[in-house]
């Protein structure tokens, strides 16, 4: 420590350099300027988005107060509007397709993550992402043209004679087949959010550390073992965010509702009914409300609602797959 | 022991100013504390490095000596939470007094990474990138200096024919050179060396060690490296630190060969670190 | 241990199959859509499809003026969208960790890049059909717009982190200032998967159709005005494929060929230049 060498701070040399500016340079004031700018450009723009939807649903609820939270009614002519029906039906259908699709989301995971031959893991991938990128409205007339007409014929008929009699859970399982209604409508949803959900999977289950799958081999453990064992357990938080996530598209999927829902202001016990959704019911009714009008109030108050559902559930869905892939 | 006289060997041997008393003083450092996110790294450090020379800081990982060079250069400053207090005294400036221009003091004091970082564009452009930045010089200028550089850094006849293909498509040794090369460019008076050869094979490294023994007669050279042997092949004065602290600060040989504290001689005959 | 392992190889065995079956189901289903797609699309395929304007029930007609219409709307969005949202994305990756701004845009843009697009489509349409006075090609343009700048800015913030901070370091380092690293360092290493995010954005956009029926509404003429009712091939899509007429039905389903083609085109393009970008 004592040995820093005394010296004399030489003159300085020959330099081009001018010495050493000071302050901030202007280009790059002004290109934070910028940036902050676009940050609170998007930032207001995604809060007006807010705060529209539910100014415009408040007419609404100056009308019916809290009876629209609790009305099944949907009448133009008396000019009655309620929740009830279009809320039952997008949950339904949500969680219709979040549980038909999380297993299967599991099962092809597992294959593009284990079983699959490494050759044709990222070609099988892809294409099950391509399902993903194909638009709504495909789903929508594909289920209308050609799922409906199977689901009256042959799959309705079917769970009517089997599961339909079945105690309890028989009345979801009853009713004339028609083909359109919740059911179909959430299977449709299903086949949508499943490439999300897998995609989402297989990111988490590749976060898995190597280490700690081979220490499960090393004992012993066979593939699926490790995979229930050691995989799902260490990426759980994530996977939950990614089932939320799906969920959370489910909610407010539109068009392929609005094709095979039916589009019926009705609640019923039995899943082979038609029904309607929050989206499905802004999208089908909206051509018919005039502006200035108590419905366009109420369409707006109930894109509020939709707001507001799938608001919460992306919220903890982002919480839950952020926490994890960023550690 | 052994390790002792090898290394000191040859330092020794070199015999090159080891007892040079007339050394300018390039960067004066007193009384330096630096702090990340709460914690101390650097604790009162005072040393100055000698113009024209090459100074090697060496020392166990995590005792500061790379944090230290990325004070230097205000690298810091680019991650929030981070914060120097003391002198860095360059041409009577303290350099690390955030109302100094970071950016310049960057075009005065170059800098070398542990592994080579060459920008997603031809070799050409990365070079020019620098030049570009600093000074408004014609196209043939730029090409001169540019020529100029991978001459000193002895890729020249190796690129010289494909100065417009992408820089990724060096290899290891190549790459570092070139950000040599890059770092030159710019005519720094100082150049901060990171371990620089750490990711690479041992005829790359021959050949940046030569690298550095050509450019010290212009540069004043800082080198950090976990390699005794290097410090002691290229080093006219060499650091040792331990847990933030500069421990001694000698000529190379001697540090190497007859060092006055017992962490010093303990760590450079491989009892710890 | 060992009477149970006969036991546990079965069910990794059955494990095994399931998933493969699972997978095989999955892209069944997918060949079932393509298929059905081409086999009541092709046959309504023409060129004169692709010439003539929707027309009238009974009168043939083709989809031109929806392609057109789709094609500006897409267009314009990506043009009002991509340098707002490659600025907010930087404004993430650059800035975002140092205040809480940078936390709520993040939060809030994760939010909207799966919130419902209906949404998007009322809220436009409370913010500039109603107050402005109608439908508009340049609100549906707005609509789509507001869909793909989640996209962007996530994939621009994504991409510009996985540029290694050494580079954006080596650039400091020669001086350089923070506008110049970002602008020729940073944004060059994260290119191919920033275009990747546009078109991929792109193809979500070209497909929506719910925003849209708030905004632009659809036209059975002919328009170009962005300041008037614009048709597009998603809501022609809808229009026609509800309609009672089998002619627009057809007309439907080769419209949904189209766009389907096109929407997976740009995925497969898009994915390629990301692999390519990669192997660099």
């Amino acid at each position: 420590m004592s040995d820093v060498a005394v010296g004399t701070l030489s003159s300085a040399p020959v330099s081009r350099h001018r010495g050493f500016a000071r302050g901030e340079q202007a280009s790059d004031v002004i290109f934070r300027g910028v940036l902050y700018a676009a940050g609170i450009l998007v930032l207001t723009l995604l809060g007006l988005i807010i705060i529209l939807l539910f100014h415009g649903g408040l007419p609404v609820l100056y009308a019916f107060g809290i009876d629209f939270f609790t009305s099944s009614a949907w009448n133009p002519v008396t000019e009655k509007y309620g929740a009830v029906v279009a809320v039952y039906g997008t949950i339904i259908t949500a969680v219709i397709a979040v549980v038909v699709a999380v297993p299967a989301a599991f099962g092809i995971s597992f294959f593009l993550t284990e079983v699959a031959p490494p050759v044709l893991r990222r070609s099988i991938g892809t294409a099950i992402q391509l399902l993903a990128a194909i638009p709504s409205i495909i789903f929508g007339m594909w289920g209308f043209f050609v799922v409906v007409p199977l689901m009256a014929t042959y799959v309705q008929p079917a769970l009517a004679s089997t599961l339909g009699v079945v105690p309890v859970i028989g009345t979801l399982f009853s009713g004339a087949p028609i083909g359109t209604g919740i059911l179909t409508a959430g299977l449709i949803m299903a086949l949508m959010i499943l490439p999300f959900i897998t995609a989402l999977f297989v990111e988490v289950l590749e976060s898995v550390p190597p280490m700690f799958k081979e220490a499960a081999y090393g004992v012993g453990a066979t593939t699926s073992e490790v995979f229930t064992a050691v995989s799902i357990p260490y990426g759980r938080t994530a996977i939950v965010g990614a089932v939320m996530l799906g969920l959370g598209r489910a909610l407010g999927e539109t068009m392929a509702v609005t094709f095979v829902i039916g589009n019926a202001n009705r609640i019923s016990a039995s899943l082979f009914s038609p029904g309607a959704s929050i989206a499905s019911t802004i999208a089908n009714e909206f051509p018919e409300a005039a502006p200035g009008s108590l419905k366009l109030f109420a369409l707006l108050e109930l894109g509020f609602l939709l707001f507001v559902l799938s608001f919460i559930v992306l919220a903890v869905a982002r919480f839950l797959v952020r926490s994890r892939l960023e550690t | 022991m052994n390790d002792i006289s090898t290394t000191g060997l040859i330092a020794a041997e070199r015999k090159v100013n080891v007892d040079a008393v007339d050394d300018g003083i390039k960067i004066l450092v007193e009384n330096l504390d630096f702090f990340y996110s709460g914690k101390q790294a650097l604790f009162d450090i005072n040393m100055a490095f000698p113009e024209k020379r090459v100074t090697a800081m060496i020392g166990p990982s995590g005792c500061g000596k790379s944090t230290f060079l990325r004070v230097i250069n205000r690298m810091f400053d680019l991650y929030p939470g981070q914060k120097a207090t003391g002198r860095v005294m360059m041409d009577n400036q303290n350099i690390v007094e955030p109302q100094v221009r970071a950016a310049v003091v960057r075009s005065r004091i170059g800098m070398v990474f542990q592994k080579p970082t060459p920008f997603p564009m031809s070799i050409h452009d990365n070079i020019a990138y620098g030049i570009k930045l600093n000074e408004r010089v014609s196209r043939a200028e730029i090409n001169e200096r540019i020529e100029w550089a991978l001459t000193k850094a002895a890729l020249w006849g190796e690129v010289k024919d494909r100065l417009h293909t992408s820089a990724i498509g060096l290899s290891g040794g190549q790459q570092q050179r070139l950000c040599i090369a890059r770092t030159i460019a710019v005519k720094p008076e100082v150049v901060l060396l990171d371990e620089p050869t750490s990711a690479l094979d041992p005829i790359s490294t021959a050949k940046i060690e030569e690298l550095i023994n050509e450019l010290r007669s212009e540069f004043t050279i800082i080198i950090v490296t976990h390699n005794m042997q290097q410090a002691a092949r290229v080093s006219d004065k060499a650091a040792f630190f331990l847990l933030g602290r500069l421990v001694e600060f000698d000529q190379t040989a001697r540090i190497f060969t007859n060092p006055r504290e017992k962490s010093t001689q303990d760590y450079i005959t491989g009892r710890f670190g | 241990m060992s009477q149970r392992l006969p036991l546990r190889l079965a069910r990794d065995a059955t494990f095994r199959v399931v998933a493969t079956l699972s997978a095989g189901v999955a892209l069944l289903l997918l060949a079932w859509i393509l298929w059905t797609l081409v086999s009541r699309g092709a046959s309504s395929l023409s060129t004169a499809l692709l010439v003539t304007d929707t027309l009238p029930p009974g009168r043939g007609g083709g989809l031109r003026n929806a392609i057109i219409g789709s094609l500006i709307q897409v267009g314009m969005a990506v043009i009002i969208a991509t340098p707002i949202g490659v600025l907010a994305g930087i404004f993430l990756a650059e800035l975002g960790d140092r205040s809480l701004l940078g936390r709520v845009v993040r939060f809030i843009n994760d939010v909207l890049l799966s919130a419902p697009s209906i949404l998007i489509g009322l809220f436009v349409y409370q913010i500039l059909v109603r107050p402005f006075g109608g439908f508009s090609g340049i609100a549906g343009a707005i609509a789509l717009g507001i869909i793909i700048l989640p996209v962007v800015v996530r994939a621009t913030e994504d991409m510009l982190r996985l540029v290694p901070p050494a580079l954006r370091e080596a650039a400091f380092a020669l001086g350089a200032p923070h506008w110049h690293v970002v602008a020729n360092v940073t944004l060059r290493g994260a290119r191919a998967g920033i275009v990747t995010g546009i078109l991929l954005a792109i193809a979500r956009a070209a497909g929506e159709t719910a925003p849209l029926l708030f905004t632009s509404l659809g036209s059975l003429n002919w328009s170009v005005d962005l300041t008037k009712p614009m048709s597009s091939l998603p809501v022609t899509i809808y229009q026609y494929a509800g309609s009672p007429f089998d002619e627009w039905v057809g007309i439907a389903w080769a419209g949904a060929l189209l766009i389907t083609l096109g929407v997976l085109c740009l995925n497969i393009v898009s994915r390629l230049l990301l692999t390519l970008g990669r192997g660099k």
